[in-house]
C-alpha cells in the first residue's frame, strides 16, 4: 500500500473511529473528549482531503480494490476507492462542512444529555457520507447510501421522547426505501447485463449496450439504459428529495438544527446529485431518462419553492428551499451539465449549511422559538448572525458575484439552450424559481432581522418544535436574545467565505475548462457548457453581465415584494391569503401530499395487512384448512386416548426408539 | 482427513452431554445442570470448528466422511459427510447452541435438567440432519428432531402452548410422511440402497419425477414454512419459550431449505424446473403477503415469526432461479437468518422477562430505562429491515440481483422486502423502543445484565463481521453451488 493509499484510508476511517470511541465509551471518556476526539477525526480527514486534492490536482487518479467483499457465482463484490476530481470535490465539501458543524455542535448541544451520542452520530454520518462518495463499485455506493440513511433516522429521532421526531424518523427512512427499491433494481439491472459492479468496467461496456433494447412489458420495448438510469434515479430521489418522494424532508427538521445543517442540507440530500454525475456516461445513452430527470427536477425547484413563501417555522423555510436548490441541480442533470449540478452542489453546501447554522443561531437566541413571526429587529442583538445570514441569503438569491449567484446563473443558461426534452417546461421553472427564492428568501430575512421586535411580547407557539432543555432560561421575564457564543458564530464565519468567494474563483475551471476531466462524460451533441464556453469571458464579466439579466431582475423583484409585503404593508400577505383562500390552502396542506401517502399508503397496507391476515390466514388456512383437518385427527385421538391415557409425544417418542432399534435388530440379521 | 470423526462428534457430544445433564435429576441440582448443558454445548461448537478449518473449498464433493453398515438387510448405512452447502449449518446450528443455553441460564427455573436437555439432544440431531447421506439415516434425525421440540414448547411454553404444539407436530408429521414414502420409492428405484448421493445419479422418468418432487415439497414446504402451510409457525413461536423460538427460527426454519437443495434439486431436476414457477410464485406471496399480514401484528413474537416467514421466502425464491448469485444468496440469507432472527427473540425475549407480555401496545419508551438494550435491538431490526453492513442485506441483495438476471418482474415485486421489512420492523421498533415512557412497567425496567449483553453482544459481532466481510462464508459454498448447478443443468429423464 503507497502512501498516498494510506491517505485514503484515513480519510474515512479516522472519523469512523471518533464514532466508534464517543459512540462505545462516550460515558466513560466524558463530555469534552467526546468532541475532542470526533473533532479530531472529522479535522484529520479534512487536512488529508486537502492533501490528496494536490495530489489530485496534479493529475493522479486513483482506481482499485480494497478488499473483496464476497463473490458470488461470476459476480465479485469489492470494497475500493476511486479518487478523482468529482471525490475529491465532495471529500473537501464533506469533510468541511462536517468540520464546521463539528464545532458549532459543541454550542448548540451544549445542555443536551445525549451530547456524546450526538457527536458519535454525526462522525459515523461523515464516515458514511465518505465511502460513499469514494466508492469505485455499486456495492460500497448502496453500503454509504443506506448508511447516511440510517445515520439520518437516529438523527431526526435524536429526541426520541418526541412524538413528531419518532414519527418524522421513521417516514425519512420508509419513504427513502421507496427510492432505494428502484435503486436496487438499477443496480441489479447493471449486473445482470454487464456482469460486473465496478464503476469502470460498467462505463467500459457502455457502448456495447447502448443499443440494447428490453421489453418489460410485452409489445413496448425501451432503451436497456433508460430503465437503468430511470431505476437508479428513483434513488436519487428518494435521497435528494424530488417529487413526490420529499415528503421527508421538510418533516426531518425535528432533528437538531446541526444535522439538517450537514445531512438535510449539504451533505445527504445531495448524494443523488453526486450519483447521477457519476453515472454520467450512463445518462448520457438514454435521452429519455434526462427528460425525465429534467421534468422532475423543474418541478420540485418551482413547486417546493413555492411552499418555502407560507412556512412560518425558521427552519422549515430553509428545508423548502433546500428542496427548491436541489430541484435546480437535477435541473442541470437532466441538460446534461453535469459540472454544473455538482458546481451549485459545491456553492449551494456552504450557503445553505451557513443558513442552516444561522438559523439555528437564531433559535439559540430565541430560546427555541422557532417562529419567524415572534422575531424581528435581531440584527442589532445577533451582529454575527444577522451579517453572515445576510451573505448566505444574497447566495442563495444568486446576487452576482455571490458564490450562488454563479452557479445558479451557469444552470439557467444551460437550460436556455438545451435540447433535451422538457427543456421549455424547466427553463419556466428554474427563471419563475429565482423570483420565488428571492421573495421566500428575503421574507424570512426581514422578519427575522428587520422591522419591530416581536418577542417582547408573550410568544404562544413557544418550543413547540425543539427540545426542551431550556427550561432554567428565557420564559419568565422578558426575552434578550443576544449574540451566540463563538463555537457558534465562528463556523458561521468560516461558512460565510466560500459563499462569498467560491463561485468567483472556482466556476471558470469547473464548468469552462474541464476540471473534471474523465469524471464527468458528456456528449458532444449534448454539451450545453461547452456552448456556454464559447461566451464566457472571465467570472467578473459575467457578474457584470448579470446585473443587467432576467434573473437578476426578478430576483430584486422579489427582495422588493417581500420588503413591501413585511416590511412596510403587512396587510398585503394576509388579504392574498383571505382572497386566494383555495390556494392558501392547497399550499398549507403541501399539495396534499403527506394526507394522501397517509391515507392511500399507509393505511391501505395496513388494512390490505388485516385482510390477508384475518381473511387469509385465520380464516381459509387456519379455519377451513388446518382446523378442519385436526378436528378430524382429534377425534381419532380421543378415541385412542379411551386405549390409554398417554400423551402424543410419548407415542412418538417410543414409536421412532422402536423403529430404530427394532431396525437394528432385525436388519443386523440378514 | 485426520480420521477425526468430527462429524460424529458434532452430533454425539451434544447428545451425551444432554443426557448427562437429564441424570442432574431434580431442580435442586439446577446448576449442576446448567454447566453441564454449558460444558457440552461449548464442547460440541469446538468439535465443529475443525470442519471450517480444515475444509477444502476447491472441491464439490462430500468431506469428513464417515460411512459404516448399520442395517445390512435394507443396507442402511451411518453415512456422514458435509458440503459446502451443509458445513456451515452444522456450525451455526452448535453455536447457536451455546446462545440458547446461556440465554435460559436464569430465566428458566423450571425442569432445568430437562430443558437443557432437550436443547442439547436437538442440537445433536441436527446436526444429524445436516450431515446425513443415508436416506434412512436422515429420516430418522429429520423425524426425531420434532420431539425435543415439540417437548420444549409443550412444556415450558405459553398459555395455549398444547394447541402450538400438537399444530406444530401434526402439521409437520403429516407432511414428512409423504417424503417417506418417496425416500422409500427411491430406494426401490436405485437398486436397494438409500445413499443420497447415488440417488442423485438415478435417471427417473418424468411421472415419477414429479410424484418425488411433490412428497418432497409438501415435507420442506412446512418446514421452511411456505405459504399457504405456515400457520403453524406464528402459533408455535408465540407459544415457545425464547429459547424455543431462537432454535425454531434460527435452525428449524433451514431444514426445508436444505432439504430443497439436498434432495429436490439434484434428485429430480427436471421436475424442479418443471415446477419452479409454482415455488416461484409461492415464494413471492410469502415475501409480499407476509410482509402485509407483518405489518399489523399486535403481538412482537408473531411480528417476527411472519418476518421469518417473508425472510424465508427469499430463499425458496433464490434456490429456484438455478443461478449461482440467488442460491449463493439464499445460503447467505439462511445463515444471516439464524443470527438475525435468533437476536430478535431473544430481544423479545429480554423483555418478556421482564414485563411478562409481548403485546406491543404494552410498551413504549422502552430506550429511556433500558438505553444499552435499545442500542441492540436497534442494530437487530435494521439488520431485519436488511441494511447494508448487517448480515441481513448480503443474502438479500444477493438474491435480487439473481432475480433480475431471471426475470425483472421477480425482482420487483422481492424488492418490495425492502419497504415492507423496514416498514414492519421499524415501526415496531418505535412504537416498542422510542417515546414517553408509556407505564409504570416501562418505568421500572432494569437494564440489560452482564449476561444478556453478553450474548447479545456475540449475536451482534456476528451480524457486523458476517455484513462487513461475507467473503469468507460465500468462500465455501462455490464448489459446492456450483457442483449443483451443473448437476441440474442436465436432464435425467
Amino acid at each position: 500500500m503507497t502512501d498516498m493509499q494510506k491517505l485514503y484510508l484515513l480519510v474515512p476511517l479516522a472519523p469512523l473511529a471518533g464514532a466508534v470511541l464517543a459512540g462505545l465509551f462516550g460515558r466513560a471518556i466524558g463530555r469534552t473528549a467526546s468532541h475532542v476526539v470526533t473533532i479530531l477525526g472529522v479535522a484529520v480527514a479534512f487536512v488529508a482531503s486537502v492533501l490528496i486534492f494536490q495530489d489530485v490536482q496534479a493529475g493522479n487518479v486513483f482506481d482499485g480494490a480494497l478488499y473483496t467483499w464476497a463473490t458470488a457465482g461470476e459476480l465479485r463484490f469489492e470494497v475500493g476507492f476511486l479518487i478523482d476530481k468529482l471525490t475529491v470535490m465532495m471529500m473537501l465539501v464533506v469533510t468541511f462542512v462536517s468540520l464546521m458543524v463539528h464545532i458549532y455542535t459543541i454550542g448548540y448541544m451544549h445542555d443536551d444529555p445525549g451530547y456524546q451520542r450526538f457527536f458519535s452520530y454525526i462522525s459515523l454520518f461523515t464516515f458514511s457520507m465518505l465511502m460513499l462518495v469514494m466508492s469505485n463499485n455499486f456495492v460500497q455506493l448502496f453500503f454509504g447510501w443506506e448508511a447516511v440513511g440510517l445515520v439520518s433516522y437516529l438523527l431526526i429521532g435524536f429526541w426520541y421522547t418526541k412524538p413528531t421526531a419518532i414519527y418524522a424518523n421513521l417516514k425519512a427512512f420508509l419513504v427513502n426505501r421507496v427510492g432505494d427499491f428502484g435503486f436496487l433494481l438499477g443496480i441489479g439491472l447493471i449486473a445482470a447485463y454487464t456482469g460486473s459492479l465496478n464503476y469502470s468496467e460498467v462505463f467500459a461496456k457502455v457502448p456495447t449496450l447502448a443499443p440494447q433494447m428490453i421489453e418489460l412489458v410485452p409489445g413496448s420495448a425501451w432503451l436497456l439504459m433508460s430503465v437503468i438510469c430511470i431505476c437508479l434515479f428513483i434513488g436519487a430521489m428518494g435521497k435528494s428529495a424530488q417529487v413526490p418522494l420529499h415528503v421527508w424532508l421538510p418533516d426531518s427538521m425535528e432533528g437538531p438544527t446541526p444535522i439538517s445543517a450537514l445531512i438535510h442540507a449539504a451533505t445527504m440530500v445531495t448524494a443523488g446529485i453526486f450519483m447521477v454525475t457519476r453515472m454520467s456516461p450512463l445518462f448520457e445513452v438514454s435521452e429519455t431518462a434526462r427528460a425525465f430527470v429534467l421534468v422532475i427536477g423543474a418541478t420540485t425547484a418551482l413547486f417546493m419553492g413555492f411552499l418555502g413563501i407560507i412556512q412560518n417555522d425558521i427552519k422549515r423555510v430553509v428545508a423548502y428551499s433546500t428542496l427548491s436548490q436541489l430541484g435546480y441541480m437535477t435541473v442541470a442533470l437532466g441538460v446534461s451539465a453535469y459540472s454544473a449540478a455538482v458546481f451549485h452542489l459545491m456553492t449551494h453546501a456552504f450557503f445553505k449549511a451557513l443558513l442552516f447554522l444561522a438559523a439555528g443561531s437564531v433559535i439559540i437566541g430565541m430560546h427555541h422559538d422557532q417562529d419567524i413571526r415572534n422575531m424581528g429587529g435581531l440584527w442589532k442583538r445577533m451582529p454575527i448572525t444577522w451579517i453572515t445570514s445576510l451573505v448566505g441569503s444574497l447566495a442563495l438569491i444568486g446576487f452576482p458575484f455571490f458564490a450562488g449567484f454563479y452557479s445558479k446563473d451557469a444552470i439557467i443558461e444551460a437550460v436556455a439552450v438545451s435540447h433535451t426534452p422538457g427543456a421549455g417546461y424547466a427553463y419556466f421553472c428554474v427563471i419563475v424559481g429565482v423570483f420565488v427564492t428571492a421573495f421566500y428568501s428575503f421574507r424570512m430575512y426581514f422578519l427575522v432581522f428587520h422591522g419591530a421586535e416581536r418577542f417582547g411580547k408573550a410568544h404562544g407557539g413557544h418550543g413547540a418544535d425543539e427540545h426542551h432543555h431550556d427550561d432554567e432560561h428565557g420564559h419568565h421575564g422578558p426575552l434578550e436574545p443576544h449574540e451566540s457564543p463563538w463555537v457558534v458564530w465562528l463556523p458561521l464565519v468560516l461558512l460565510a467565505i466560500p459563499s462569498v468567494l467560491i463561485g468567483f474563483f472556482a466556476i471558470e475551471p469547473m464548468l469552462f475548462r474541464g476540471w473534471f476531466g474523465s469524471a464527468v462524460v458528456v456528449n458532444e451533441a449534448n454539451d450545453v457548457l461547452g456552448h456556454l464556453a464559447e461566451e464566457f469571458h472571465g467570472a467578473a464579466a459575467m457578474a457584470q453581465h448579470g446585473f443587467m439579466s432576467l434573473p437578476f431582475l426578478l430576483a430584486i423583484s422579489g427582495v422588493v415584494t417581500a420588503a413591501v409585503f413585511y416590511l412596510f404593508k403587512p396587510e398585503i400577505p394576509a388579504w392574498f391569503a383571505r382572497t386566494f383562500a383555495p390556494l392558501y390552502r392547497l399550499l398549507d396542506n403541501k399539495y396534499y401530499f403527506d394526507r394522501f401517502n397517509e391515507v392511500v399508503f399507509a393505511g391501505g397496507a395496513r388494512l390490505l395487512g388485516r385482510g390477508l391476515w384475518k381473511g387469509g390466514d385465520q380464516m381459509l388456512i387456519d379455519g377451513v384448512m388446518v382446523n378442519g383437518t385436526a378436528g378430524a385427527v382429534g377425534a381419532v385421538a380421543r378415541l385412542t386416548k379411551l386405549l390409554q391415557t398417554g400423551h402424543i409425544y410419548q407415542y412418538a417418542f417410543v414409536i421412532i426408539i422402536g423403529v430404530v432399534v427394532l431396525l437394528t435388530f432385525w436388519g443386523s440379521r440378514g | 482427513m485426520t480420521g477425526v470423526p468430527y462429524l460424529s462428534l458434532a452430533i454425539w457430544v451434544p447428545i451425551v452431554g444432554g443426557l448427562l445433564a437429564l441424570t442432574t435429576g431434580s431442580d435442586r441440582n439446577a446448576p449442576v445442570a446448567r454447566l453441564t448443558a454449558l460444558v457440552a454445548a461449548l464442547a460440541g461448537f469446538f468439535v465443529t470448528l475443525p470442519l471450517y478449518a480444515g475444509f477444502d473449498t476447491t472441491t464439490a464433493s462430500m468431506q469428513f466422511v464417515e460411512r459404516a453398515p448399520w442395517v445390512t438387510r435394507f443396507s442402511i448405512e451411518y453415512y456422514l459427510g458435509v458440503d459446502g452447502i451443509s458445513m456451515p449449518f452444522v456450525l451455526l446450528n452448535s453455536f447457536i447452541t451455546i446462545i440458547v443455553v446461556i440465554a435460559g441460564w436464569e430465566v428458566v427455573d423450571r425442569k432445568v435438567a430437562q430443558y437443557n436437555a432437550g436443547f442439547l439432544i436437538m442440537s445433536g440431531l441436527l446436526n444429524g440432519i445436516f450431515s446425513s447421506l443415508d436416506g434412512i439415516l436422515f429420516y430418522v434425525f429429520f423425524e426425531a428432531s420434532l420431539i425435543p421440540l415439540y417437548l420444549i414448547i409443550g412444556i415450558w411454553g405459553g398459555p395455549n402452548r398444547v394447541y402450538a404444539a400438537i399444530k406444530f407436530f401434526l402439521y409437520t408429521l403429516l407432511g414428512s410422511l409423504l417424503m417417506l414414502v418417496a425416500i422409500l420409492w427411491l430406494f426401490m428405484e436405485a437398486g436397494g440402497s438409500f445413499d443420497i448421493l447415488a440417488w442423485h445419479n438415478l435417471k427417473i422418468g418424468m411421472t415419477a419425477q414429479s410424484l418425488i418432487f411433490f412428497a418432497f415439497l409438501a415435507s420442506f414446504a412446512v418446514k421452511v414454512p411456505m405459504w399457504p402451510v405456515h400457520t403453524w409457525l406464528p402459533d408455535a413461536h408465540v407459544e415457545a419459550p425464547t429459547g424455543g423460538s431462537v432454535v425454531l427460527a434460527a435452525i428449524a426454519l433451514k431444514l426445508g431449505a436444505y432439504g430443497f437443495l439436498r434432495f429436490s434439486l439434484p434428485i429430480v431436476p427436471d421436475a424442479a424446473h418443471q415446477y419452479a414457477p409454482l415455488v416461484l410464485t409461492l415464494s413471492l406471496i410469502a415475501v409480499v403477503y407476509i410482509g402485509f399480514v407483518a405489518l399489523v401484528q399486535a403481538d412482537m413474537k408473531k411480528l417476527v415469526a411472519y418476518s421469518s416467514i417473508s425472510h424465508m421466502g427469499f430463499v425458496t425464491l433464490g434456490f429456484f432461479m438455478f443461478n449461482a448469485v440467488a442460491i449463493e444468496g439464499a445460503l447467505v440469507q439462511m445463515i444471516s437468518h439464524g443470527f438475525v432472527s435468533g437476536a430478535m427473540f431473544l430481544c423479545i425475549g429480554v423483555l418478556y422477562d421482564r414485563v411478562h407480555s409481548r403485546q406491543i401496545a404494552d410498551y413504549g419508551g422502552v430506550v429511556n430505562t433500558m438505553p444499552k438494550f435499545a442500542a441492540f435491538f436497534l442494530l437487530f431490526a435494521m439488520a431485519n429491515a436488511g441494511l447494508p453492513a448487517t448480515s441481513g442485506f448480503v443474502g438479500e441483495f444477493m438474491v435480487v440481483l439473481g432475480a433480475v438476471k431471471f426475470n425483472f418482474w421477480v425482482a420487483f415485486i422481492a424488492a418490495t422486502t425492502l419497504i415492507l421489512g423496514a416498514a414492519y420492523t421499524l415501526w415496531m421498533y418505535k412504537r416498542v423502543v422510542f417515546g414517553e415512557v408509556a407505564n409504570e412497567h416501562v418505568k421500572s425496567l432494569s437494564d440489560i445484565n452482564r449476561r444478556e449483553f453478553f450474548f447479545l453482544a456475540v449475536l451482534a459481532a456476528c451480524v457486523l463481521v458476517m455484513g462487513i466481510y461475507p467473503q469468507p462464508v460465500t468462500e465455501v459454498m462455490h464448489a459446492s453451488v456450483n457442483g449443483l448447478l451443473q448437476h441440474i443443468a442436465v436432464s435425467k429423464l
